[in-house]
């Protein structure tokens, strides 16, 4: 149905060489290099103001940079930029669609948008709906939607035209918990489909849900890549806390622990004062089976949690400065 | 996808298809929103009514002869009234994200707007049925033919559209609905009532007349009075028609790159 999603056979889905763009006085994106692999995702981690929402609207054609190229799907953002409409979609932090009409109206319109018969628009307004789990809502004005379906909906309208390449713009931003795991699980099953994907985050734990790749920008520049794991290993991942029944089992819990090969890379740690015990955990396996040796040995648990590292404490790790939202924050008290 | 060239241009097909999807969209907005139709349908009415009774025994000696020379004139005026609306609505919709939706699709994007102007020249057309129906409800008497009538409500649409385009420059170039609505009434007003629409502009005083003169909408109700009573029509037709064309000819591509510019 696509005329054709790629020049390039294979490689990068979309490639981003020193784009820079400027507003007024404030230097949105400095010179943003990034590449994202077809059929994988790639995070973008920053705070507010960092860049990303610039970056996105460059890359799907809503304003133009001052400096630098971007490719997506082999298209440039400058000179081709209606074949890149062709193979983007783009669900962003602001729900994009009509609010006065119906899920259906809205999907069956961007259909016809895309060029679909009225058949092919009402097929595939239903199929969409379905898969997103509208069918019920589907009549409904999107205004009375809450605010996940509204973002399924968003989702939805997005993938309509099956795009080769997805920006997620903070996709779960302003969302309750329930409903981000909602969004999750769908744009994993868009994953699994094989949309390449651009998502731009805040938090670090929706990045390692959901990315292969992450790039770590703040005011406007690239301040760490890679995959995932290598970050976290350089960040730290997980930390598991678990707090003994009985301070005096802190030390034993750490020494079974490293007998066992389970402390992780950095070792386990006892915090005397809080009364726990802090294991670095690299892997669901490596979790599983601390709680189960801890178990065996019979000691008492009188709690147990994972933390991740908050992006105030990544961005501390990667570049030895905090967030300039936190230092702002700071100044301010 | 035969409309669609390889190139990813926007055949002429591809374009109708996409102005009917958004169009579609409009009207459906209307049916979810039934209120938006207040002023199409209670303008007229309340308009004919005020400038008639009020009016019509001062301007014309009685109310009877009064319609006939103020109905063609106020056509002019309701495709002002609704063409104002356009601007706030067009400001409205860039509030919500769905305008960001329609820039990242490979549709052109003059076609957003169009679809916008067709949708109003709809409800114009409505409004300008209701006014007529309230005119002749009142006494209103075509000397001439039906065609004559058909004419008027054209004339009247081809400068009411053109108007549009204006005010969906100042929806796009404007922060908020309110600062458009006010711009529109300092306009609206001194153009409306400056005009030969209500009064014969000779009873006016000199500077006056010269601004009148001026004024298209004198131009355009003025041909309407010629095409609804008899007497000289193609002269104020013609300026009616140059005013129409220059204005979209400046305004329509102004308003489509300040669209497609907008971040």
């Amino acid at each position: 149905m696509k005329p054709l999603k790629t020049t390039s056979g294979g490689g990068n889905a979309v490639e981003v060489r020193g784009l820079a763009k400027q507003f007024g006085e404030t230097r949105a994106l400095d010179g943003v290099d990034l590449q994202v692999s077809q059929g994988t995702v790639l995070g973008v981690l920053g705070p507010n103001g960092a860049g990303k929402t610039t970056l996105v609207r460059i890359l799907s054609t809503l304003i133009r940079p001052d400096a630098g190229t971007a490719r997506v799907a082999g298209y440039d953002v400058l000179a081709q930029p209606r074949q890149l409409r062709r193979v983007i979609g783009l669900t962003g932090q602001y729900a994009s669609v009509d609010e006065k009409l119906s899920g259906r109206e809205n999907l069956y319109m961007i259909g016809r948008l895309l060029d679909l018969s009225r058949k092919q628009a009402r097929a595939r307004a239903d199929e969409m709906l379905e898969r997103f789990s509208l069918t019920e809502a589907a009549r409904r004005p999107a205004m009375q939607y809450s605010g996940g379906m509204r973002r399924r909906l968003d989702l939805a309208a997005s993938m309509i035209g099956r795009p080769a390449v997805l920006y997620l713009d903070e996709p779960t931003t302003g969302l309750d918990p329930r409903t981000r795991n909602e969004v999750w699980e769908e744009v994993q099953r868009m994953v699994a489909d094989g949309a390449t994907v651009l998502l731009t985050t805040q938090y670090m734990e929706e990045a390692e849900q959901l990315a292969d790749e992450l790039t770590v920008i703040d005011r406007g520049r690239v301040i760490a890549e890679g995959r995932i794991d290598a970050l976290k290993a350089k960040v730290g991942g997980r930390t598991l806390r678990i707090t003994p029944g009985d301070r005096a089992e802190l030390p034993l819990m750490v020494a079974a622990l490293a007998q066992a090969g389970l402390d992780g890379i950095a070792g386990a740690t006892a915090d005397e004062a809080e009364g726990a015990v802090y294991v670095p955990i690299v892997s669901d396996e490596q979790l599983t089976a601390v709680v189960g040796l801890l178990g065996s040995h019979g000691f008492s648990i009188a709690g147990i949690g994972t933390h991740l590292p908050s992006l105030d404490e990544v961005f501390l790790a990667l570049t030895g400065q905090k967030t300039a939202e936190a230092n702002e924050l700071e100044v301010a008290a | 996808m035969s409309a669609v060239a390889y190139e990813g241009r926007i055949g002429p097909r591809a374009n109708l298809r996409h102005i009917g999807a958004l169009a579609r969209r409009n009207l459906l907005q209307i049916k979810q929103d039934p209120e938006s139709m207040f002023d199409v349908l209670l303008m007229p009415v309340v308009f004919t009514l005020l400038f008639v009774y009020v009016f019509g025994g001062a301007v014309s000696g009685n109310q009877h002869a009064y319609v006939n020379y103020v109905i063609p004139g106020m056509m002019a005026m309701i495709g002002m009234n609704i063409a104002m609306g356009v601007g706030t609505g067009i400001n409205t919709d860039f509030k919500t994200g769905v305008m960001d939706r329609f820039r990242t699709m490979p549709i052109a994007r003059s076609s957003v707007l169009i679809a916008k102007i067709v949708v109003e020249i709809g409800r114009m057309l409505v409004a300008t049925a209701i006014l007529l129906v309230m005119g002749f409800a009142l006494g209103l008497s075509i000397d001439t033919s039906a065609l004559n009538l058909l004419a008027a409500v054209g004339l009247a649409l081809v400068f009411g559209a053109s108007l549009m385009w204006i005010f969906i420059l100042l929806g796009l170039v404007m922060k908020s609905t309110q600062a458009i609505q006010g711009v529109a009434m300092l306009v609206l007003m001194p153009l409306q009532f400056g005009s030969s629409i209500f009064a014969k502009p000779t009873t006016m005083p000199g500077w006056l007349q010269a601004f009148t003169k001026v004024n298209p909408l004198s131009a355009l109700a003025d041909a309407n009075r010629g095409l609804f009573n008899g007497g000289p029509v193609a002269h104020s037709a013609l300026i009616t028609v140059a005013w129409a064309v220059g204005i979209t000819v400046v305004t329509a591509p102004l308003a489509v790159a300040k669209f497609r510019g907008r971040t």
